[in-house]
């Protein structure tokens, strides 16, 4: 199951260019310290700690890393990028891989893809983000009913999942009309809106 | 004139994008040059012999090499001419290789642009006049600055030798951060065993001066006399009275004093003396923390003194001295680690830097040698030790590698496991980094014979945990997961940064420094101890991180930098310098104001004031030529119409 990697095969030096020219990062800075991996809260439901995917980068080895579970569990909390000691936005580059397995098609896990677009959806809709409408988007998306439905009444009783959508003063057109932009980019250069 | 022209090939340095030939073709076509050639490698021994049996032969009575930088070979091929009995400066340099070959590959543009640069030292060179140098004489004494392990060992050499040595301490005592340390890598023999006797060495000699609790003030002068004035800080003490016995720190009532040679683990007395081996032995007050001092009454120390050695009023003094040469020995600081949050910036008691671990192993430390922990006085079982805190971070700042925290981390787990046999030890590191003799297989020994847990990676975060203890979250990238350990103490071997004021002294000293503050040498592979300063040496971590034998090793070098200096009754001084028309001068005084050196005096001539060249000290850097506004001042070597005919030869068509 751990078979040898064929770098003369496997490592692909266009995916490290494309990499760090959509980051913008110098992924040749990174000395695999661990930082990143060590403060990464999302780090128990990874396959691959961040600092190997950084590694997987650094040798171009674009199936692997683009095929892996992490870049989707990644939370976007940029502790890692905060940690670096050579100043690089790893955030960044776990971003950027995760719009490249999306542009080729390869979304390892599609409940997180189906969760964010639920929450997306309600933010094109009302402006801002809304809970509940979110929940329920994702459960018909995915068909996870009772995922965390025990946490609900907690959450109501602290106001956490209000029923009404909060509409910033602006109305929601405005924001309507970012998603729109984007929709039109992303049909022109061929992603998944 | 009859001018020999060469155009090194340098292997293919050169020759590989010019056309040396054909350099060596169109030179001969310029006026006064006689004879031209393309030799492969001029700096060599027959390269060197083709130019002599040239002016021997073709008369020649001026030379230029278009080669390399003159920064490494002017001085090989003024000797190679001189030996043919030319004057040293009528030889004159082009750089086609930095400047040529090594920036461009155009075959062509090169070609043309390496004839220029040639025809600009022709042209150069068809203006140049003999310049003798002048001799001086040379103060035989030398300033050491830092008396920790390299200066020390800076000070016994040049002292064994047979010349004065004034070492200056900042501190109250010598010894530097050596003294501080419990025991050595890789041999774990005691700090204070080794360095002891070396400091009471220095006390005793007859040939070393010691100013402790000093600083160099200012430094002016050149190579072989320079003035020095030295601060001597108010100690508050008669240190010609003091006798070291101590009765002072004993009664002195004001005993919440921050213990600087203790690294802050422990309090001390507002009079102290820093440790029982310190040199010189002597009291010094605090004058933050004394009652006297800051409110007036108490008087304590003044009353137990036997020897009435205490002065309350006590101010700076400036002592002047003469020295020949001055050897920078200044060490380093720890950087301030607070900056890292993720380590409680300094907020939890059990978190430490590897320097305040080495004060509680030390015998002579706050605890008399036993591990504690700061908080609550407690044996530490679990004990982990974090490298690179402040090191290889480019981060904050920090992008160089500390040179000898993977030792002494190793040493420490070894003495943690000495001191406590039932703890644990635990090393997050990044790299091992052990290339001395014998140092890989200490770290070894760290983790084969005690024990001590490595792990390859960094931690993350540390806090208290609520039951007195501290968790620490880190990474083993090898295993590719999160650890968690609970931990006793947390010892972070914390980077190095030049020492607190290096830039300030090093503009004193006129030495060029890096952007973090340590001192630049000459040359990093064939100039380690000189600095571009003629006379001013370095030794130890002052010139970048090194560790104990690598100190010395740079202190002994220092030492016999300075004493093949001093070998010479008298040296020369470089006739490169300004040179005033004193028919021109019209002592507008522009020049007096402008000299960085202060080598410009004023005098008279035939009753009119007049400005002149103090010519030992003259550094010819060229600032007074081009503010004089007569043109009257002109520097020897590079005056107005030697730089003319250069631009003339360039700006022809």
């Amino acid at each position: 199951m751990n078979d040898h990697i064929d770098l003369n095969r496997l490592r692909d030096p266009s995916f490290i260019a494309a990499v760090e020219a959509q980051s913008g990062q110098n992924v040749s800075t990174c000395y695999q310290c661990g930082n990143c991996t060590a403060g990464c809260p999302a780090g128990f439901a990874y396959d691959m700690p961040v600092s190997q995917i950084m590694r997987g980068v650094q040798l171009g080895l674009r199936d692997s890393v683009l095929h892996s579970r992490s870049i989707w569990m990644c939370l976007s909390c940029s502790t890692c990028s905060q940690r670096c000691p050579n100043n690089i936005d790893v955030a960044a580059v776990m971003e950027t891989l995760r719009h490249m397995a999306r542009k080729a098609g390869y979304v390892t896990v599609p409940k997180m893809e189906k969760f964010w677009l639920s929450f997306l959806n309600t933010v094109r809709l009302f402006g801002r983000s809304h809970e509940i409408g979110t929940m329920a988007l994702y459960m018909m998306r995915s068909l996870r009913v009772f995922t965390d439905v025990d946490l609900a009444p907690t959450a109501i009783a602290k106001g956490k999942l209000g029923l009404l959508p909060h509409i910033p003063p602006g109305g929601a057109k405005p924001v309507a009309r970012i998603f729109q932009r984007y929709k039109e980019r992303a049909r022109r250069e061929g992603v998944r809106p | 004139m009859r001018i020999g022209v060469f155009i090194c090939h340098c292997g293919s340095n050169i020759a590989g994008t010019v056309d040396c030939a054909k350099v060596a073709a169109i030179a001969r076509s310029w006026p006064d040059v006689v004879y031209a050639v393309d030799p492969m490698y001029t700096c060599a021994e027959p390269g060197q012999a083709a130019i002599e049996a040239a002016i021997h032969e073709h008369k020649l009575d001026g030379v230029v090499v278009a080669s390399c930088s003159p920064r490494m070979h002017e001085p090989t091929f003024r000797r190679t001419v001189e030996r043919a009995g030319l004057n040293r400066y009528m030889f004159e340099m082009a750089n086609i290789r930095e400047h040529v070959s090594w920036i461009g590959k155009d075959m062509e543009a090169n070609t043309n642009k390496a004839a220029e640069l040639v025809r600009l030292a022709v042209e150069k060179l068809r203006h140049d006049v003999p310049l003798t140098a002048k001799q001086f004489d040379v103060t035989k004494r030398v300033l050491v600055i830092g008396g920790g392990v390299a200066g020390i060992q800076a000070a016994l050499d040049c002292a064994e030798g047979g010349v004065p040595v004034v070492l200056v301490e900042r501190e109250a005592t010598i010894g530097g951060k050596m003294a501080k340390l419990d025991k050595t890598f890789p041999t774990v023999d005691c700090s204070a065993c080794i360095l002891g006797p070396k400091m009471v060495d220095v006390a005793q000699h007859p040939n070393i001066t010691l100013y402790a609790c000093a600083e160099v003030e200012e430094v002016s002068g050149y190579v072989g006399n320079f003035t020095v004035k030295i601060r001597k800080r108010a100690t508050y003490v008669d240190w010609n009275k003091c006798t070291g016995c101590g009765a002072c720190t004993e009664k002195c009532p004001s005993k919440k004093t921050p213990d600087a040679f203790n690294e802050a683990t422990g309090t001390t007395t507002a009079i102290t003396i820093a440790f029982p081996q310190a040199i010189p032995k002597k009291a010094v007050i605090n004058p933050q923390y004394c009652r006297q001092l800051t409110k007036g009454k108490c008087g304590v120390c003044a009353k137990i003194c036997p020897t009435g050695a205490i002065m309350y009023d006590m101010q700076d003094e400036i002592v002047t001295e003469e020295v020949g040469s001055i050897v920078a020995a200044t060490g380093y600081d720890l950087m301030d680690w607070t900056v890292y949050k993720e380590y409680g910036g300094g907020t939890y008691p059990d978190v430490i830097t590897s320097l305040q671990y080495e004060r509680l192993m030390s015998a002579s430390g706050p605890t008399g040698g036993h591990i504690v922990r700061p908080s609550d006085g407690r044996e530490p079982k679990n004990i982990v030790f974090v490298q690179c805190v402040g090191s290889r971070d480019k981060s904050v700042g920090r992008p160089y590698c500390s040179g000898f925290c993977c030792m002494y981390t190793a040493k420490q787990a070894i003495l943690t496991k000495d001191h406590i046999p039932d703890s644990q030890s635990y090393v997050f590191y990044m790299d091992i980094r052990a290339p001395g003799k014998m140092y890989d297989e200490f770290t070894r020994r760290a983790m084969e014979e005690y024990g001590t847990e490595y792990i390859r990676g960094r931690v993350s975060h540390i806090y208290p945990d609520g039951n007195g203890r501290l968790t620490v979250m880190g990474v083993d990238t090898l295993l590719g997961r999160q650890v968690e350990i609970k931990a006793d103490l947390v010892v972070l071997a914390v980077g190095i940064e030049a020492s607190r004021g290096a830039p300030q002294l090093a503009e004193k000293l006129r030495i060029s420094y890096d952007n973090h503050g340590f001192f630049m040498e000459s040359h990093v592979k064939l100039k380690p101890v000189e600095t571009n300063t003629a006379g001013v040496f370095l030794a130890g971590v002052c010139q970048g991180a090194k560790d104990i034998p690598a100190s010395v090793a740079q202190g002994s070098a220092a030492a016999a930098k300075v004493l093949g200096l001093f070998a010479k009754d008298k040296l020369e001084s470089d006739p490169q310098i300004a040179q005033v028309d004193i028919q021109r001068c019209v002592a507008c005084g522009k020049c007096l104001r402008c000299c960085p050196f202060g080598a410009i005096k004023g005098t008279e001539f035939r009753g009119e004031p007049k400005v002149q060249v103090i010519e030992t000290v003259c550094q010819g850097c060229g600032l007074c030529t081009s503010t004089c506004p007569q043109g009257a001042i002109q520097l020897q070597h590079s005056t107005d119409n030697q730089i003319l005919a250069e631009v003339n030869a360039l700006c022809q068509c």
